[in-house]
């Protein structure tokens, strides 16, 4: 399935090469550097290119291109989701995927994906087992491994690769149990100019922390499960149980994974937690225009908005803006021409205003469309679904674990329209 | 490395001086010696760069020799990272390869990492290694032997093709389900190595094929696609299996086995789309998408009605709940396994689904749409409910804007197109010009496929013609004609319009789009036409090809309607482009001159000149550009390229006549095999569980509501519904008994195929007895005979799976006295009833427990009796049964007989499950499976799971620890001996069918390894002791153990 990979950075040098068939040469990155000039834009860089010996399908990740060489035909889904598998296992390992921690650990990097992929296809890609093969470097462990001579190889095949829980590793002891669930929900709207919701959906996930000894056995019940509407899940939730009672009962992996992603039924209405007032205008034959945005809380059950950034593409005439900022900071990127306020925390006594002109370039017609406000906001302590965790139970084990559940609501894709009338 | 440190020196030095530099304040006068220092190491770069090259590797090879394992270490964590970097290290191959045999296995493997870059470069050297690889093929660690065997395959060298193949064959029957998996991966690698071997593989593949192990699955099917993805009569004894094993293999694997099941199930069944309900169901525009071909298709089996066959229903239903996997590439490949092969309205559930993966990172996006867009063509409804999914945001990429554009186009109807048009004008004012082009194309599909808003569009895209960019003016102008010409009647005024925009639109193809309208329409306009042909023969040499042609003709259809004004301006226009660089053009301006121009030479076509140049010409369709991409499987790499990609394996048509059903029968010896490899799996696991399959937990007391157990109870019901229609089915179709017997694996989790193993079972059991008592002497093997009928007459109001079983037993009853039938049946009706409980293990009860008892109580003489029949399974049962203690010798046998409602009566709350499952597994074996209570678990970890023997020619290889014994003669006897072992070792009782050899097996708590015990009792009071485990050490133990218990008395 997957020949050879090349990783790429964004100056376009090939930093990473790594065969699992014969030797395919770098040439035929020539392909993808073509493909690259021709988007302008490396969000535009298709994903799959059609060269006349090969198929290169990539992913762009954390400034680096995933690129991998394909000569037969194969699920180009496989092979994506593959690749940021791999990218997520470097975070995994590294604290982050970037250039420099895979030039610094190009050994493990290499043992990774010699791990991964057999032939072109995935051998083992769940992180527990992969970290019970390849230890992740530590400073301790490479100061213990430098002077005992002792190797980050581990020398047994890992228990969970022939059960059928691969995802947890055997003989997992802590000194203190716990278990946390992180309910994250992400708030994806369009309001358009008169502040009515054109379009708005909560999704959501929630990330588990699990520091369990043993092999515990869990089951997560909520207060209101009909409120999910379509979910996916980590490979340790038994399905059937969540048919037939909505109950999330699993073994889970040791350490830190996504447990279940959800979406909010759309039957149900979504409390978007913020308006914007906004008064942005450009006016004809002049180089000016007026800016004024401000943002206030709404139906935020009592808690507090906050983590306020607001993020405006202002239209490339635009050359400069002249602000005043009643609350936090703002910036203006002249070149990228893009407005960034960072409000902070929203009280509803004061609300935070941001007002001033707008200088364009003289001579330049008028900005045909108003810009989109792209709102980022948190508000800890509540799951704007309504969405309640009920219990926690565990069996299989003796001791007891310490459980917590904690709730943020986020904004995701959360865009004001100014230009759009409905 | 002498060099390195020189340079590090003078940095040093520079830097220092640097620094004093500064310090006395003098910078230039100091630094000025050192710069040509540096510049002159600058000349000598290159050189200096040959040298450390060479002492580099020099270097590294003396460190490979050295003894000391840390800098061997050192030097291949160097050149990994030379290799990493794509420099050449193949000169160091001599150094490298004496390492492979290195006792540090972080060394090992990083050689290994260099032997499958290199090897393929130099073979002969390469073969050093070979037989350290064939070695650690025989280590007792799995994961080293399945590491030989993996850089064994990798290393290309094809010297050493016998090898492998040799290889691969003893693998392929390891022990170890991880070895297997390598196998399998390795039969890819011979293949591509040496295609000649493929006869040879073939038989691995098919030996793999019926591996158990889910491990195994995915890896042996991808081999499959690979090596004979036309061997479809290979997967048919396996196709249920994999379709039960699909919920728990590993993600990678089920998609490779979706992707090949959806090709299997187009050959083998009968399309579902052409019922008649169906076409109610579907769109009216469906229709209308549909080819022709499929429209015959329909015609011819619309007679017909329409049943699934239970196998393509059973795919179905095992591949639904891995739409909830957190894998885009699951999700998709279940999405085309439905788009393929579901009835048209079950397809929808897909939608749901793909919609959430929009949410994923922009590659998912990007092939999630283009799959979403071929599909929204033909089937409209399915995405509907998801129109504002589509709504494209404005940081979205531009490929992904396009894509979600087109779906919205495709997505328009009456109903929504308001909506949409004025989603679609935010669009056409985006600062991405490339995307608003795309958008005015839709706005203009969206016109000729929406009669209604024809008009509104058409007035939109003509405002447009006043914006500011160009871009957006020419696409409109495109668009308009396009629009124009399937309703030219009375637009006269926005030809004037276009007319007017041609003296400041530069682009192209908007001016030859204007030139043409003209032109088509030059006597509606008839005062503007000629000046515009006035000017343009004014620009013409300036003009871009595209629009060269289009004045030709422009002037040619002038010519025609009105050459009283324009015949000049024609021969000047034709003059100009007999002359022009392009042949192109000096072509049509011959042929235009011929025809339209009357000089003798002209032939009988000048007649026809008008009506030629001025026929009535039909309007370009505004098609989707994914409308030719559904022949296509989708998800698949040549649908997102639109072209076949190499090693595409074409869907095939769904075949007119299903292939014969039966071959995917499996016998009835091996289904057996399978739920005991399966029970002894979920043993092995215990009480980790399975992915997504229903607990065999504890009742969760406080959580389950009664709402809840309602709610479950409903749908088992339902699915016992589903059952019985695939039931019916299946009958009528003449299949025969194991058909329905093995719709039971349908079930889709593993605990409800344990208990429809139960289940079966019981049949089984019920059969035996009264073989037993009628003393007829009835091969198990099944007959089809329909001898059933009056029996389940007899017992209709039960649920479908009783009259499963009703069949099941009625048959092999059919030489049975009367009484005893009226017995067995009673008996059959409360253990079925229970069956019914056990079932649906979620939807137990506390309540429901005292029912069991009593039921058990009143059966037990009868069926004690009827044990006895049973004789030495039926006693070794006991006896393993009070061996473990805790529970009433009498009870022990009930459950055994009633398969266990153990758990009800005494345990209610606190057992998993336990199951005992009788079912034959050739003449005279009897296979014994025997789950365990948790708590049971724990307090004796020695061994487990009693398992069958069908595996044993697998265990006598190489871990096999044998001894002769004298036997005690009051230990001859082959209940003593059976009893004596039980105690020992808590093992299996095993039927061997020999009256001298006894056979007991078991598994290790902790690692799961099989252990085998063999006892042969020998003349002169002598037995021969085998002991067969993967642990060798445990053999000894137990060997040590066993030896006493049966030499002392």
């Amino acid at each position: 399935m997957i020949h050879s990979l090349f990783l790429i950075n964004c100056s376009g040098d090939i930093f990473l090469e790594k065969h699992w068939k014969s030797v395919v040469s770098q040439s035929v990155c020539d392909y993808f550097f073509e493909a690259q000039e021709k988007a302008i834009d490396v969000e535009n860089v298709p994903p799959v290119i059609s060269t006349p010996h090969h198929y290169l399908i990539s992913i762009y990740r954390d400034k680096i291109f995933f690129v991998s060489v394909i000569q037969t035909e194969v699920p180009p889904l496989f092979v994506i989701e593959f690749l940021h598998r791999v990218a997520d296992t470097f975070q995994d390992y590294f604290g982050e995927c970037s250039e420099t921690a895979i030039k610094d650990n190009v050994v493990i990097v290499y043992e990774l994906l010699e791990e991964m992929l057999d032939n072109g296809f995935p051998l083992a890609t769940e992180s527990n087992i992969l970290k019970e093969l390849i230890k992740p470097p530590t400073i301790l462990r490479s100061v213990v491994n430098s002077i005992t001579g002792s190797s980050n190889v581990g020398d047994t095949l890992p228990t969970g690769q022939l059960s059928n829980i691969p995802w947890r590793r055997a003989g997992v002891k802590y000194t203190n149990n716990e278990a946390y669930f992180d309910v994250i929900e992400e708030i994806d709207a369009i309001i358009d100019k008169s502040g009515s919701t054109v379009f708005a959906e909560i999704q959501g996930v929630i990330d588990s922390c699990i520091k369990l000894s043993g092999m515990p056995d869990l089951s997560l019940s909520f207060m209101n499960p009909r409120l999910l509407d379509d979910v996916s899940f980590h490979p340790c939730i038994r399905f059937k149980r969540w048919e037939s009672e909505r109950v999330l009962s699993f073994i889970p992996p040791d350490g830190n994974f996504r447990l279940i992603s959800y979406r909010v039924s759309s039957q149900n209405l979504v409390a978007i937690p913020v308006y914007v007032k906004h008064m942005i205008s450009f006016k004809e034959n002049s180089s000016s225009g007026r800016f004024d945005v401000t943002i206030g809380p709404k139906q935020n059950m009592g808690k507090t908005v906050e983590g306020v950034v607001m993020t405006v593409h202002m239209p490339k005439a635009v050359l400069n803006m002249n602000l005043t900022a009643t609350q936090g900071s703002y910036t203006f990127d002249p070149v990228t021409k893009v407005l960034t306020w960072d409000v902070g925390k929203i009280t509803p006594q004061k609300l935070p205003n941001l007002k001033g002109i707008v200088n364009l370039q003289s001579g330049a017609p008028k900005p045909e469309e108003n810009p989109s406000l792209n709102i980022q906001f948190k508000i800890q302590q509540l799951a704007i679904s309504g969405l309640k965790v009920n219990r926690l139970d565990m069996y299989g084990e003796k001791y007891k674990p310490f459980k917590g559940v904690k709730y943020i609501t986020k904004a995701g894709k959360f865009q004001v329209i100014t230009g759009r009338e409905y | 490395m002498e060099q390195n440190s020189t340079i590090l020196g003078k940095i040093i030095e520079v830097s220092c001086t640097i620094k004093s530099a500064f310090k006395g304040g003098n910078l230039e006068v100091t630094l000025k010696p050192y710069v040509s220092v540096e510049e002159k190491r600058l000349a000598d770069d290159d050189y200096e760069y040959m040298e450390q090259y060479f002492s580099l590797n020099e270097d590294l090879k003396q460190m490979l020799e050295s003894s000391k394992d840390s800098a061997k270490l050192d030097a291949m964590k160097r050149i990994v990272g030379m290799i990493a970097k794509g420099k050449n290290a193949s000169e160091l191959f001599p150094a490298v390869v004496k390492n492979v045999a290195s006792k540090n296995i972080e060394i090992k493997k990083l050689v290994y990492v260099y032997l499958m870059r290199y090897a393929e470069e130099q073979q002969d050297l390469a073969l050093l290694s070979i037989s350290t690889f064939q070695r650690a093929l025989k280590d007792p660690n799995q994961l080293i032997r399945a590491s030989a065997l993996r850089v064994l395959s990798s290393i290309r060298v094809p010297i050493i093709v016998p090898i492998m193949m040799l290889a691969i064959k003893e693998a392929s029957s390891d022990l170890s389900p991880y070895v297997r998996k390598n196998a399998a991966h390795a039969i890819q690698k011979l293949y591509s190595l040496d295609p000649e071997q493929k006869e040879m593989l073939i038989e691995v593949i098919e030996k793999l094929l019926k591996d158990r192990s889910t491990l195994v699955a995915g890896s042996v099917v991808m081999a499959f696609e690979e090596v004979c993805p036309d061997r479809i009569d290979l997967i048919h004894k396996n196709y249920r299996k994999l379709c039960n094993l699909l919920v728990d293999v590993e993600e990678w694997g089920q998609v490779v086995i979706i992707h090949m099941l959806t090709r299997y199930a187009r050959t083998q069944f009968i399309s579902p789309w052409k019922t008649d309900d169906d076409i109610v169901e579907e769109h009216s525009e469906n229709n209308f998408y549909e080819s022709d071909e499929e429209q015959k298709e329909k015609d011819r089996n619309v007679k017909k009605t329409y049943t699934m066959d239970p196998d393509h229903r059973l795919l179905l239903r095992n591949t639904k709940p891995l739409l909830q996997s957190r894998n885009a590439a699951v999700v998709m490949a279940v999405a085309q396994l439905y788009w393929h092969l579901a009835p048209k309205s079950e397809a929808g559930i897909v939608s749901k689904s793909l919609v959430r993966l929009l949410r994923s990172n922009r590659e998912v996006q990007y092939i999630v749409l283009q799959n979403i867009a071929t599909m929204s063509i033909q089937r409209k409804g399915m995405f509907e409910p998801y129109l504002k999914s589509f709504y494209v945001r404005s940081t979205d990429p531009t490929m992904i804007k396009t894509l979600k554009l087109e779906i919205l186009t495709n997505l328009a109807n009456e109903a929504n197109i308001s909506t949409l048009l004025r989603e679609f004008q935010t669009y056409v004012k985006s600062q991405d010009k490339q995307f608003a082009a795309a958008t005015i194309q839709a706005i203009g599909r969206c016109a000729t496929n929406i009669t209604e808003v024809t008009d509104t569009c058409l007035n939109g895209l003509v405002c447009l013609l006043s914006n500011r960019d160009e871009t957006v003016v020419a696409e409109s102008v495109v668009v308009i004609k396009k629009l124009l010409q399937t309703q030219p009647a009375h637009h006269g005024e926005i030809i004037k319009h276009m007319a007017k925009l041609l003296d400041n639109i530069t682009v192209p193809v908007a001016r030859a789009s204007i030139l043409w309208l003209i032109g088509e329409y030059c006597e509606r306009v008839p005062k503007i036409a000629p000046d515009v042909l006035r000017k343009t023969a004014k620009s013409f040499t300036n003009e871009d090809d595209l629009v060269k042609l289009q004045i030709l003709s422009l002037g040619a259809k002038l010519y025609l309607t009105n050459s009283k004004q324009t015949k000049l301006l024609t021969q000047y226009v034709l003059n100009l482009g007999k002359y022009d660089q392009s042949y192109d053009i000096r072509d049509r301006t011959r042929f235009i001159r011929q025809l339209i121009v009357p000089n003798e030479k002209s032939g009988a076509l000048s007649k026809y000149a008008k009506k030629i140049f001025l026929a009535q010409k039909p309007a370009p369709l505004l098609e989707s550009p994914f409308k030719d991409r559904d022949h296509f499987q989708l998800g698949t790499l040549s649908h997102t390229l639109n072209s076949r990609a190499t090693g595409y394996l074409e869907l095939s048509d769904w075949p007119d006549v299903a292939p014969d059903p039966a071959v995917r029968n499996v016998e009835v010896a091996e289904s057996a095999k399978e739920w005991t490899a399966i029970l002894g799996k979920t043993k092995k696991e215990k009480p980790t569980e399975k992915f997504y399959s229903e607990s065999e937990e504890e009742e969760d007391e406080s959580a389950s509501t009664s709402a809840t157990e309602s709610e479950s109870g409903s749908e088992s019901e339902k699915e016992d519904k589903e059952e019985g229609s695939s039931d019916e089915s299946s009958a009528s179709s003449s299949s025969s008994e194991e058909s329905s017997d093995s719709e039971s694996d349908s079930k889709e989790s593993i605990a409800k195929k344990a208990s429809g193993a139960v289940k079966e079972s019981n049949a089984e059991e019920i059969k035996r007895k009264a073989k037993g008592i009628s003393k007829t002497r009835n091969t198990s093997s099944s007959s089809d005979t329909a001898s059933s009928s009056s029996e389940e007459s007899s017992s209709d109001s039960k649920s479908v799976s009783d009259s499963r079983s009703d069949s099941d037993s009625g048959k092999s009853r059919s030489a049975t006295s009367s009484k005893k039938e009226e017995k067995t049946a009673q008996d059959r009706k409360t253990a079925s009833k229970q069956d019914v409980f056990l079932l649906d293990l979620d939807d137990f009860h506390p309540v429901t427990t005292p029912v069991a008892v009593p039921t058990a109580a009143v059966l037990s003489p009868s069926l004690t009796a009827d044990l006895e029949g049973l004789s030495l399974s039926g006693s070794s049962v006991i006896d393993s049964a009070s061996s473990l203690g805790d529970l009433p010798l009498s009870q022990w046998v009930l459950t055994s007989v009633i398969l266990l409602r153990l758990p009800v009566s005494s345990y209610a709350r606190r057992m998993i499950i336990s199951m005992l499952t009788f079912s034959p597994l050739s003449e005279n074996c009897f296979c014994l499976s025997l789950c365990q209570r948790k708590t049971l678990r724990r307090s004796k970890p020695a061994s487990l799971l009693y398992t069958c023997s069908a595996t044993q020619g697998m265990l006598t290889g190489m871990n096999e620890t044998s001894a002769t014994i004298a036997v005690a003669p009051q230990n001859s006897t082959s209940l003593v001996i059976i009893e004596k072992v039980v105690k020992a070792a808590n093992l299996g009782v095993v039927p061997s069918g020999q009256d001298n050899i006894h056979r007991f097996a078991a598994k290790t708590v902790h690692s799961g390894s099989l252990m085998l015990v063999t006892v042969e009792l020998k003349e002169s009071s002598t037995a021969q002791l085998i002991i067969n485990t993967e642990k060798t050490v445990i053999g000894s133990v137990l060997l040590r153990e066993l030896k006493p218990v049966l030499s002392q008395g």
